[in-house]
């Protein structure tokens, strides 16, 4: 695949979903039973996928410190508990504001990225040099990837176009001095789209979008490991199963169309293991089958394409592993807060 | 790892692998290990013939009935002789006047009382079912038992407002009902059978399937301990020996069957002889219809949970698929996916989508069916990574594409999990080809839009639609057929209908 825009279009570019049968398929996920190896390696592969997030007003730089060394080492006494050391999560995910202090704490050869979610957070009403702006400065201070929300009064007033010119304009800033690129999350903010249709609609057109960039730029698939993602978590409903489904599905048919991978982050709601289980159980049946060339496997069953934004979750998840390997729950305040 | 929960450090550090984008690496894999269902439930060795609330012992000719999925014997069962169902019929038509004469709401308590039990022994039926029917236990624990259940709720609510189910006619009870059922959903038919019967005030003699008789007879069990009267359930089991003893019995006032067309035929015939009531749900080769604006991805969910549920072993099965020509190679592509992501293999695992096949006579002849399709032309899709444990009866699922309407697969019921894809260009040819079938049990349509879906579906000679979805069952929506699929409905309003004799005033009866 080279870097031209690819001539197959999407088969029919405004796909219907069902929710009915779409909240069916969802629930079906739920009913696998996950147990002893597989359920180590899920919840282990769950804290490897982690944004460990923070997004709240009240945001110091001590706890964002406190966050960052729990990134990278979820759990002290992993190696006491749990006999052998636990992998780091995936990225922090902070206001811009405090991009600065990650970069700090996590060092420049750092194995957790740190990801800023930017333009206007979390409604995005702003002009829109403010929120090309804000995304230029997180990534000039050091964010690995971007988290940005797109514009849903234009989205719901059918101005796609301007949507998906927007979400061009953020991926270019998204660029950096030397040419590569801070990789994108884009934000449907689901809770707001309301309808599956919708839902479906906007990721095909946030993936389309930033693949654009990808083909002006000249990358080859399978293009920028950019993502599209479920909610900022201010928003109820954040994440569900059907919505993520949709989402899954749009990735899939659109690698199926131009080779090209994008990676999927369920943000808000996510707070046990159990469900963070039936999230990977999804991924592994709705894309788990596919071939994507160059890997061997699924490349959404690792970090690299699949997230989840949460903060509870990793508590949770460190207790679940606790229990498997003694058979008892630890104490909440064993595991220092996130 | 030991097999305790207990683990030790994992093999793979998720985040050793080398993360820069363009080169080759290794990437996520994720097995599920194996979720055995870990109730045991007691089989004894043996069982006879519960008759007028007492057990016999299995006696002279009684057979063994197997676990399909390991091809072990669970127990042995009676062979039920003439005698045998002429003692049930008698015991039954003994049980009549004093059940039918009790207060309508005194019955319903019974009723309640049964359902109550059934969802409090869910767990022991599902996997009872699993073991003597193949299915796997997913379904049994998710749909069979709940849905049995449901029926007896849904029945003893009617009991007491019957006399207001028929405006100006008053329902009585029909009397002995014999009610032979099959193997596919044991105790979900045998919940179908009884419960609006028994709720109408009659008695009944039912024949399980001689390959799945176990929890027709634990069926037996809760109603003894519910202190149902006796003679109010008799159940025989045997072979189709049994089962025409019972359909040609004087004393039966009232038959009703599930099973094939076949052996319905006959049914009917024997029972045309004599003038009892009659009520058959036989066969069928459901049509799914794609339409181009469907949601495809949906739309393949239904097609695959309509024809691989069960293992195909569903009298409404949509077994033909009919895709708009434009959108053919895209859903054959979609059901090749899906197809490899069905776990095939031991039912008696959570994770099981597909289980055994009941018998060996019937992987004999969906196996026949399958290469008999090849013979003819079609070409066959399997998912081709599935491995089939080495003993039990077990198939693949798969499907044909290149099916012609006049192909073998395409116009008998297989009865197995094996679908026929066939394409077609405008709305109309659709519902000719749809119709195009002696059978007319069930249909699904898959459109997004909603004017379409109302015209095509009053063209279908199905006797029940679903649109946009597929199998749903619910105890208060009738079920039953057209053409050769019989006739009467189980369930809802309709359902009543079969086990009443509706009086006018004047005491005339019709």
């Amino acid at each position: 695949m080279t870097g031209s825009p690819p001539d197959v279009m999407l088969p029919r570019p405004s796909v219907s979903v069902d929710a009915v049968m779409a909240a069916q398929r969802a629930a079906e996920f739920t009913k696998r039973s996950i147990k002893k190896d597989a359920k180590v390696a899920g919840l282990l592969m769950a804290l490897s996928m982690l944004d460990l997030t923070t997004l709240e007003g009240k945001d110091s730089v001590e706890k964002v410190r406190g966050l960052c060394r729990k990134a990278v080492r979820p759990w002290d006494r992993d190696e006491a508990v749990l006999g052998y050391r636990l992998p780091s999560v995936a990225a922090v995910c902070v206001y811009p504001a405090l991009v600065g202090t990650c970069v700090e704490a996590l060092g420049p050869d750092r194995r957790v990225k740190i990801a800023s979610v930017a333009t206007g957070f979390p409604s995005g009403q702003f002009p829109l040099e403010v929120r090309l702006d804000d995304t230029r400065r997180a990534v000039a201070d050091g964010a690995d990837e971007i988290d940005m929300v797109i514009n849903r009064g234009a989205f719901l007033a059918g101005r796609h176009d301007e949507v998906a010119d927007e979400i061009r304009e953020v991926k270019r800033a998204c660029r950096r001095e030397d040419g590569s690129f801070a990789h994108l999350k884009v934000i449907l903010e689901t809770g707001e789209l309301e309808t599956l249709d919708q839902v479906r609609r906007a990721s095909d057109l946030a993936i389309r979008a930033m693949a654009d960039v990808d083909f002006e730029t000249g990358i080859p698939a399978p293009g920028t490991p950019d993502f599209i993602k479920t909610s900022t978590g201010k928003v109820q409903p954040a994440a569900t199963m059907p919505v993520t489904l949709v989402m899954l599905e749009a990735i899939r048919e659109w690698h199926a169309a131009t080779g090209r991978v994008v990676g999927m982050k369920p943000a808000g709601g996510i707070r046990t293991a159990k469900q963070a289980l039936h999230y990977l159980v999804m991924v592994n049946e709705a894309l788990g089958p596919v071939r994507v060339d160059g890997f061997d496997g699924c490349p959404w069953l690792t970090p690299d394409y699949f997230r989840f934004g949460a903060s509870t979750l990793c508590n949770d998840i460190l207790r679940q592993l606790a229990w498997l390997k003694s058979g008892r729950y630890q104490a909440g305040y064993d595991f220092s807060e996130a | 790892m030991g097999t305790n929960g207990r683990h030790s450090a994992p093999t793979v550090d998720p985040l050793a692998t080398d993360r820069s984008v363009a080169s080759a690496r290794p990437g996520g894999r994720w097995d599920y290990a194996p979720a055995p269902e870990t109730v045991k439930v007691v089989v004894k060795p043996s069982y006879g013939h519960y008759i007028g609330g007492k057990w016999s012992r299995a006696g002279a000719g009684a057979f063994a009935t197997i676990n399909p999925a390991t091809e072990e014997p669970l127990a042995i069962v009676a062979q039920g002789t003439e005698k045998d169902v002429d003692q049930a019929v008698r015991a039954a038509a003994k049980a009549l006047p004093a059940w039918s004469g009790l207060p309508a709401r005194e019955r319903a308590k019974f009723l309640f009382r049964v359902a109550r039990r059934i969802q409090e022994r869910a767990r022991e039926f599902a996997v009872l079912e699993t073991m003597d029917s193949g299915k796997p236990i997913k379904e049994s624990r998710d749909v069979d038992v709940p849905l049995a259940a449901a029926h007896f709720f849904y029945h003893a609510g009617w009991a007491d407002k019957l006399a207001y189910a028929f405006p100006g006619r008053t329902p009585r009870p029909v009397g002995v009902c014999g009610q032979v059922i099959p193997w596919n959903f044991p105790l979900l038919m045998a919940a179908w059978k009884l419960a609006p019967a028994l709720a109408c005030g009659n008695t009944c003699v039912l024949k399980p399937a001689e390959t799945t008789p176990l929890t027709a007879l634990r069926l037996a069990e809760v109603f003894d301990e519910c202190g149902v009267p006796p003679g109010v359930l008799n159940v025989v089991t045997g072979d189709g020996r049994t089962g025409a003893a019972i359909v040609s019995h004087p004393g039966v006032d009232k038959v009703a069957f599930t099973g094939s067309t076949e052996v319905g035929k006959k049914i009917a015939a024997a029972v045309a002889a004599r003038g009892a009531r009659l009520s058959l749900e036989l066969g069928g080769k459901s049509p799914h219809i794609i339409f181009e604006d469907a949601s495809l991805d949906q739309a393949v969910e239904g097609v695959i949970a309509g024809i691989y549920f069960n293992q195909g072993e569903v009298c409404c099965a949509g077994s033909r698929l009919f895709v708009q020509e434009s959108i053919l190679t895209e859903v054959i592509t979609r059901l090749e996916r899906r197809l490899a992501t069905l776990r095939v293999g031991d039912p008696m695992d959570k994770n099981t989508d597909v289980g055994a096949i009941n018998s060996r006579d019937q992987l004999d002849r969906v196996s026949h069916y399958v290469s008999l399709g090849r013979e003819e032309g079609a070409t066959y899709h399997e998912a081709s990574a599935t491995s089939l444990p080495t003993r039990g009866f077990y198939c693949r699922p798969c499907f044909f594409s290149n099916v012609q309407p006049s192909h073998t697969i395409a116009r008998e019921e297989i009865f197995g999990p094996v679908l026929s894809v066939m394409s077609f260009r405008t709305p109309e040819e659709a519902v000719t080809r749809a119709n195009n079938s002696p059978y007319g049990l069930a249909a699904g349509i898959w459109t997004d839009k909603g004017s379409k879906v109302f015209d095509i579906a009053g063209k279908l000679k199905a006797g029940v639609v679903w649109c946009n979805t597929y199998n749903k069952f619910d105890p208060a929506s009738p079920f039953g057929g057209y053409k050769e699929s019989g006739f009467g409905r189980e369930g809802g309003l309709q359902g009543l209908r079969a086990y009443v004799r509706l009086d006018v005033p004047t005491g005339r009866t019709h």
